[in-house]
């Protein structure tokens, strides 16, 4: 057995989680997070392959050929959006932050101001 | 480094180690690449074509075996897009200039060319999304992207006739009302939520999958409003402090 996927999803995550501590810069921390994201996209993907299989789609396929499963490709799907929109989300927060603050450096802004 | 960075990994350190050992105790359990044998998703490869006449599977469970959670989805969807425009409204608008017009011919002809096909291309995904690979957020998606090549390739002041609210608004409710609206439609026929009440059509053309079919474009409006709506949101917040600059 090959252990290069699951290699690749622990090295996307730490890659993002580093980022996420090291980062200076709200936007920044934002895109470690989608990173840290990715790697689940790889992950479900991975977990689904099968050798062989075709994607899940038949059409002009004969039905019970061999394919990769369908649940965890639509679970990706979800997945992808919902961090689609969470991102916007989060650098809307960075840009009011910044609108607020001057700064979008999370030591900068640790004080609050009420 | 400064002090309190290092004092930062330190903190991170153990943190990491414990997490590390966890996503590797978790992995070394999963299935071997290539080799997983879901019980669920096999059983769907095999009966979701004759039993909802779609041949996109993944599409199939999206808007049917799973399609109750991708209500969830959307409504995911709908609320951060109220938060990114609660966030971001502004009551100044950027002024209409001249100045941001981009000036590159080569780039206006390619751009204006590139709308119509990205749009082609987003409405494609999204019709077929029961038939080949894609599906209403795919092709959603690929239509705003297409809209707003507008801003890219000519400037503001033509995304301007897009990049409205109280035009992209209707379509961004309508979206996420009329997915709920169909769900309550097989409520009031007397079946379970979201039954498909068209029944499931016939396979590999434009209205496979019945109910389905009106669920994915549904998801197609609302996802590509919700998208121009989060470009006008930026785009905006960007425009009102450096065009008033000039």
């Amino acid at each position: 057995m090959t252990y290069l996927a699951y290699g690749v999803v622990a090295w996307v995550f730490a890659v993002g989680v580093y980022g996420a501590i090291v980062s200076r810069n709200l936007i920044h921390l934002a895109l470690c997070l989608t990173v840290t994201q990715s790697s689940t996209y790889i992950l479900l993907l991975t977990l689904g392959y099968r050798h062989g299989g075709r994607a899940p789609i038949f059409k002009g396929v004969k039905l019970g050929t061999a394919a990769v499963d369908p649940v965890v490709q639509s679970l990706t799907l979800t997945d992808v959006v919902v961090s689609v929109t969470v991102i916007a989300l989060i650098l809307a927060l960075a840009l009011d932050v910044h609108r607020q603050s001057g700064s979008v450096d999370p030591d900068e802004i640790s004080t609050l101001n009420g | 480094m400064s002090a309190r960075q290092r004092l930062r990994g330190l903190i991170a350190a153990p943190v990491l180690a414990a997490l590390g050992a966890i996503l590797v105790w978790g992995l070394s359990g999963a299935p071997a690449f290539g080799d997983f044998h879901g019980a669920y998703g096999d059983l769907l490869n095999r009966i979701a074509v004759p039993q909802r006449h779609t041949t996109n599977v993944v599409t199939a469970i999206v808007f049917d075996y799973r399609g109750f959670d991708t209500m969830g989805e959307e409504f995911i969807l709908f609320a951060s897009v109220v938060g990114v425009v609660l966030l971001l409204r502004d009551i100044r608008k950027p002024q209409d200039s001249k100045d941001d017009a981009v000036q590159s011919d080569a780039i206006r002809l390619f751009g204006v060319l590139m709308v119509g096909v990205v749009v082609v291309v987003g409405l494609w995904l999204a019709a077929f999304g029961l038939v080949t690979p894609g599906g209403g957020f795919q092709g959603g998606v690929a239509v705003a992207a297409g809209i707003v090549l507008v801003f890219l390739a000519a400037g503001y002041r033509p995304w301007r006739a897009f990049g409205r609210e109280r035009l992209l608004d209707p379509f961004e409710g309508g979206g996420a009302a009329g997915y709920v609206a169909l769900g309550l439609a097989a409520l009031i026929a007397g079946a379970p939520f979201l039954h498909n009440l068209l029944g499931p059509g016939s396979t590999g053309t434009l209205l496979s999958g019945g109910s389905m079919t009106l669920l994915n474009w549904a998801v197609a409006i609302e996802v590509a409003a919700a998208n121009l709506v989060l470009y006008t949101e930026f785009l905006e917040s960007y425009l009102v402090p450096h065009l008033s600059e000039r």
